[in-house]
Parts: C-alpha cells; sequence; structure tokens
C-alpha cells in the first residue's frame, strides 16, 4: 500500500522518473562493458560483476517457479550443482566447446527437474519446499559420495571459461526467455496456477504439465548458473552448492519481488554489489539477509517491485493493476485460500 | 544367525536412543503445524539453543542434570512464545508461504547470531553421567541412552496427560480442529497458540540436553539436520497427529541407524530425504494420519 502511495505522490512525474532511470541504467551498463573491455575495472571487481550476471541468472529462473508458478521450491542449489558438476567433468574429460557444454549442463539440469518435478509437483505449498529442500541435500549427500566428483575434496582444474562477457550474454539470454515465456499464453497459465490452482483447472489448463514445464525451465536455466559458475571459480566442491545457497537466491527473489522479472535482476545486482562493498562487515551477512526476509514479510510482502516490471513504469506495461475486488485480492485475504 | 540377532538387536536399540530424540523434536513441529499449518523452520534451531542453555546452566550455573533441562525448557519455552508473537502473529493472516519465508528467516537468524556469539567450534557438553555400559545378553546399553529413553518417555506421558485430560489440552485440540469454532466457543486462540509453541519448543530444548549427553558435543549448527530429520519424522508420523511424531520419530532414528550399519555414514543424511519424498508420494497424509479432501 505505501508503496501505491509513493507511485501517487511522484503523480505525472512517475513516467518521466523511470525513464531517466532506465536510461541511466541502460548507459550504466554500456560503460560497465565498455570498462571491462578497456581493462579499466579490474579483475576483482570483474569477478563480482560475473558473479552478479550468475545470480541474475539464478533469481531470474527461481523467480520463474516460485514467482510466476507460486511453486515454492527450496533446491534450486541443487540443480545449480548439478549443471555445474556435468560442466566441469565435461571440460575437464572431454574438452568440449564451453557453449556446448553449457547447453548440455542445462538439459541435464532440466532433465533432473522433471524427473523431480512429476512427483513433488503433486504436493504443495509447503510440503513441496521441503520435498524440493530434500532433493538438494540428496543431490549433496550423493556427490558427496561419488568417486568422479572428487566427494568432500571437490572438482578441482575446471578451465576458466566463464568471462562477463559469457556470463552477460547468457543472462540476457535468460533474461529474454523467460520474459517471453511469462507473456506467452503458457505464462499466463503460470499465473492462473498461482493465483487459484482449482480455478485455473478448472479453465482447462493441464496444471501438472505447466507446472512440471517452468520447474524444468527453472531447473535448466540455475544448471546453466552453476556451469558459469564452475567455470569461473575453476574449483566446485559439495560445500558450495548447500541449503543456505538456495536461501540465498530465494532472498533475491523475494526482495525483488515475487513474480517480477524487473525486481529479480535489481535485487540480484544489490545483494552481489552490497555485500562486496561491505565487506568488513562480512559475518554479520547472514544475519543482515535473515532480518531483511523476516522484516520483507512484515512490513512488504511483495518486495522492492511486487509483480510490477520495467515495462510498466514506462507505461509499456501489458500488466494492468488488478482492480479492487478481483480474485487476487480475495485470495490474499483468505490467506491464500488453500488452509 | 544368533550374532546376527543380536547385532539387529543392538542397531535397534541404538535407533530407538536416537529416534527418541528425533520424536521429541518433531512433536514441537507436528504441534504447531496442527494448530496454525505452519512449518516452524525455527524449531531446529530452538532445539540447539535449548543445547547451549542446557550447557550454560551445567558450566556456569554448576546445575545438576535435572534443573538444567528444567532451565533450558523454560528458557526456550520463552524464546518460542517470543519467536511466535514478534514474527508469526503479524503475519495469522497472510499466505503461508509469507508465513514460510519468515519461518525460514528466523531460523537463519538464530543460527547466525548463535555462530557469531558462540563461534562455530564445537563444544564439549559435560560429563553429567560418566560412562558406564552394561550388557545383556551380548547386546550393549550404556547409562546414557537409558537417560534419554527415560527421559523421553516421561515428557511424551506428561504431554499426553496434558493434551488430553486438561482445559488446555482440550483447548489445544479444539483449536486444532477449527479455529474459528474454537474462538466463537470462548477460546481464546491467540493464548492457546502461544502455550503449544512453549511446549513444543520445551520438549525440542529437553531433546537439545539430551543430544548434547548423548554425543558429549554441541555447535551452533547443530539444529538444522536434526530439525529437518525431525520434520520429516512428522511427516512421516502424519504431521499434526502427536503420536504420530513419537512413532515418526523412532522409525527415523532406526532408519537412520541401519543405513550407517549397512552402507556408510557419509549416506544418512540422504535417508531422511529419501524416506520424506517417498512418503510424499505414496501415502502424503502420513503413517497415523487421516486422509482429507481437497475443498474449495
Amino acid at each position: 500500500m505505501r508503496g501505491e502511495m509513493a507511485v501517487r505522490r511522484f503523480g505525472p512525474y512517475r513516467q518521466t522518473l523511470a525513464w531517466v532511470v532506465a536510461v541511466l541504467a541502460a548507459v550504466g551498463l554500456l560503460a560497465v562493458n565498455v570498462g571491462v573491455y578497456n581493462g579499466m575495472i579490474d579483475f576483482y571487481l570483474t569477478g563480482v560483476l560475473v558473479i552478479a550476471w550468475i545470480n541474475i541468472i539464478l533469481a531470474v529462473s527461481l523467480n520463474l517457479i516460485n514467482g510466476f508458478t507460486g511453486q515454492f521450491s527450496l533446491g534450486h542449489a541443487g540443480f545449480m550443482a548439478v549443471g555445474a558438476y556435468v560442466s566441469g567433468l565435461l571440460t575437464i574429460l572431454l574438452n568440449w566447446p564451453f557453449p556446448v557444454v553449457l547447453i548440455i549442463a542445462g538439459l541435464i539440469s532440466a532433465l533432473i527437474g522433471l524427473f523431480i518435478g512429476l512427483p513433488t509437483l503433486r504436493l504443495r505449498g509447503d510440503y513441496l519446499a521441503i520435498a524440493t529442500l530434500g532433493f538438494g541435500e540428496i543431490v549433496r549427500v550423493i556427490l558427496l559420495n561419488l568417486k568422479i566428483t572428487g566427494g568432500p575434496r571437490g572438482l578441482g582444474g575446471i578451465a576458466p571459461k566463464t568471462t562477463f562477457f559469457s556470463a552477460e550474454i547468457v543472462a540476457l539470454i535468460t533474461i529474454i526467455i523467460i520474459t517471453n515465456i511469462v507473456r506467452s499464453s503458457h505464462g499466463r497459465a503460470l499465473v492462473a496456477i498461482r493465483e487459484d490452482e482449482m480455478a485455473a483447472e478448472a479453465m482447462g489448463i493441464n496444471t501438472t504439465r505447466y507446472k512440471v514445464m517452468a520447474f524444468s525451465i527453472g531447473a535448466a536455466f540455475a544448471g546453466i548458473a552453476g556451469a558459469l559458475f564452475a567455470h569461473h571459480q575453476m574449483f566446485i566442491d559439495p560445500r558450495s552448492f548447500t541449503f543456505q545457497r538456495s536461501i540465498e537466491i530465494l532472498v533475491i527473489v523475494v526482495l525483488g519481488g515475487l513474480g517480477s522479472i524487473t525486481g529479480s535482476i535489481v535485487a540480484a545486482i544489490v545483494l552481489t554489489i552490497l555485500p562486496e562493498a561491505l565487506r568488513g562487515m562480512a559475518q554479520y551477512r547472514m544475519v543482515v539477509y535473515s532480518l531483511l526476509l523476516i522484516g520483507l514479510m512484515l512490513i512488504r510482502p511483495q518486495g522492492l517491485f511486487g509483480t510490477k516490471e520495467l515495462q510498466d513504469f514506462l507505461g509499456y506495461g501489458i500488466t494492468k493493476a488488478l482492480p479492487k475486488g478481483s480474485a487476487r485480492q480475495v485470495a490474499s485475504n483468505n490467506g491464500g485460500g488453500d488452509r | 544367525m544368533v550374532e546376527l540377532t543380536q547385532e539387529i538387536i543392538q542397531q535397534l536399540v541404538n535407533g530407538i536412543s536416537l529416534g527418541s530424540i528425533y520424536a521429541l523434536i518433531a512433536l514441537g513441529y507436528t504441534m504447531v503445524y496442527g494448530i496454525i499449518k505452519l512449518i516452524n523452520f525455527a524449531h531446529g534451531d530452538i532445539y540447539m539453543i535449548g543445547a547451549f542453555t542446557g550447557f550454560f546452566a551445567i558450566t556456569i550455573l554448576n546445575l545438576p542434570f535435572l534443573p538444567a533441562l528444567f532451565v533450558a525448557m523454560v528458557v526456550a519455552a520463552l524464546l518460542g512464545v517470543i519467536i511466535e508473537r514478534l514474527a508469526y502473529r503479524p503475519l495469522r493472516n497472510s499466505t503461508r508461504i509469507a508465513a514460510l519465508i519468515t519461518a525460514i528467516g528466523v531460523s537463519f537468524l538464530i543460527q547466525n547470531i548463535a555462530l557469531l556469539a558462540w563461534k562455530p567450534d564445537p563444544r564439549a557438553f559435560p560429563d553429567v553421567f560418566p560412562f558406564r555400559s552394561y550388557q545383556v545378553w551380548g547386546i550393549y546399553l550404556d547409562n546414557r541412552q537409558l537417560v534419554i529413553l527415560g527421559v523421553a518417555l516421561l515428557l511424551m506421558v506428561i504431554l499426553h496427560y496434558v493434551v488430553h485430560y486438561t482445559r488446555i489440552g482440550r483447548a489445544m485440540r479444539a483449536v486444532a480442529l477449527d479455529d474459528e469454532a474454537a474462538r466463537l466457543m470462548g477460546i481464546d486462540v491467540d493464548r492457546v497458540i502461544s502455550i503449544t509453541f512453549a511446549i513444543g519448543s520445551a520438549l525440542a530444548a529437553a531433546a537439545g540436553v539430551l543430544v548434547g549427553i548423548y554425543y558429549n558435543r554441541i555447535d551452533p549448527m547443530m539444529g538444522v539436520m536434526p530439525g529437518l530429520k525431525a520434520f520429516v519424522a512428522a511427516v512421516l508420523g502424519g504431521i499434526g497427529v502427536i503420536p504420530g511424531a513419537m512413532l515418526g520419530g523412532l522409525v527415523m532414528g532406526v532408519a537412520e541407524v541401519m543405513v550407517v550399519a549397512i552402507l556408510e555414514s557419509t549416506w544418512k543424511d540422504a535417508v531422511a530425504f529419501a524416506i520424506l519424498i517417498i512418503i510424499l508420494l505414496v501415502k502424503p497424509a502420513g503413517l497415523l494420519g487421516r486422509q482429507t479432501r481437497e475443498k474449495v
């Protein structure tokens, strides 16, 4: 509600302001690209930016599952791990070209997403959350026990193939694909499932199919992000993909707004750069994250952007604000309706 | 043949000791879920706080075992009530996912504050009961296992009495069944929820102290895995069903010990989640739960 107030306060200038911000962001992105290309941005900072792109991919793909489809997954780190290990092994053992490795990492993650999604997506809400959490932990335990993954010692010597530009290209492709999915009729179906699964089913939407689809696509991009991560760090071990990692991605999505791609991107950038800027307070990072989660839920559960996108602020939005008393509001007044 | 039987019984004994700890934690999950339909993620961390409170009560206050256990239970009960009051109650009418995210936040908050305050290194829990082992028909049983079984059993009997034979117990069952109808009957629902959190947290704290005695070591992250496993135990038994949590905890403990005996100890954390996924697919209501139909 406070957000609406702020919007109203800016009144007619709101759209202009949005344009100024958008142009500044575009200029900033260009400047960063030039800076990295010229070497004006040093090695360390470039690394931080690569992580920012990877976090954007993770957040946007998790948002497809959690935000748009409303299926609460806590296993994103598990898919990331699958992609990281698959790609790492492909590079070490076969030394295939990087784009091929990325695609295979994504495909295998998607396949596992399908395999996990088909049975577990029949569960709802908090049960699904626990089942996906369990999946993530099982992946970690398997990685700890397999010989080929190096067990607890991890997998080292992965060629550093991820550059700022490859991460950027993959992230932009991810954003474009997921934006298009969300805007298509498939995306409408996903949002319908989020709003009211039973009503969606009654309208003839094959809910299981759509849920599994969203889940596998999200898993695929998480796998690709994992592959980028592996070829950036050059070393991976099961500890990089714990439940804590899933929570970090979740914090990004929730902060940006469940159901806003713009929000996920902004939050991913903020939550990657900010901890680096506050390095001296590194040990307080998780304390801040957890307070952020609790505070957001208590004060602003819709996150920074709610379900709004940049286009909505620029005046090109296709999503209109829901009128009072619409299904959405009734659902949120009834505590989600699924008790 | 005799040796194999002995081995199996031995593992059963060990599994039941471990399982009774899971059962104590699972009770809190199941009671809270039964009443407000929330997976209290922070429950495992309350168990950790219980273990640390017991540790400080014994080392700094020089209390003997039982008073230390009591102190830990009281502190954890207070903490549970405070968490519910500050973090969960304002969200009672929002979506369940919002409440779940908050619970995850509370869990991480407690863990990380504990990590800052008490450092990540494990601490040695004081030797309250000097180790003594008994042998009956080739099966080893030590005094710590007996203490765990005794305390767990006693607490469960008390819980059973409270839930079934007191006014507050009846109020709890009424709220679990239908909170609005309970409110109409004049039950102070907020108070019942607070008391449920207090009881669940106290049981978790008892489990924490018992684990400290059993394994002799505690650390700020000790609540994560047992918390998740106890949750699985609660689901296994049928979430919201109190005897289910006890049964689920025991099954879980035995399964884990068996897997360690047959495979390797590194696989033990996967067992819980494999059980969870199977039970959710085959019988989502749990072993003792009732199947409910979805209503619009």
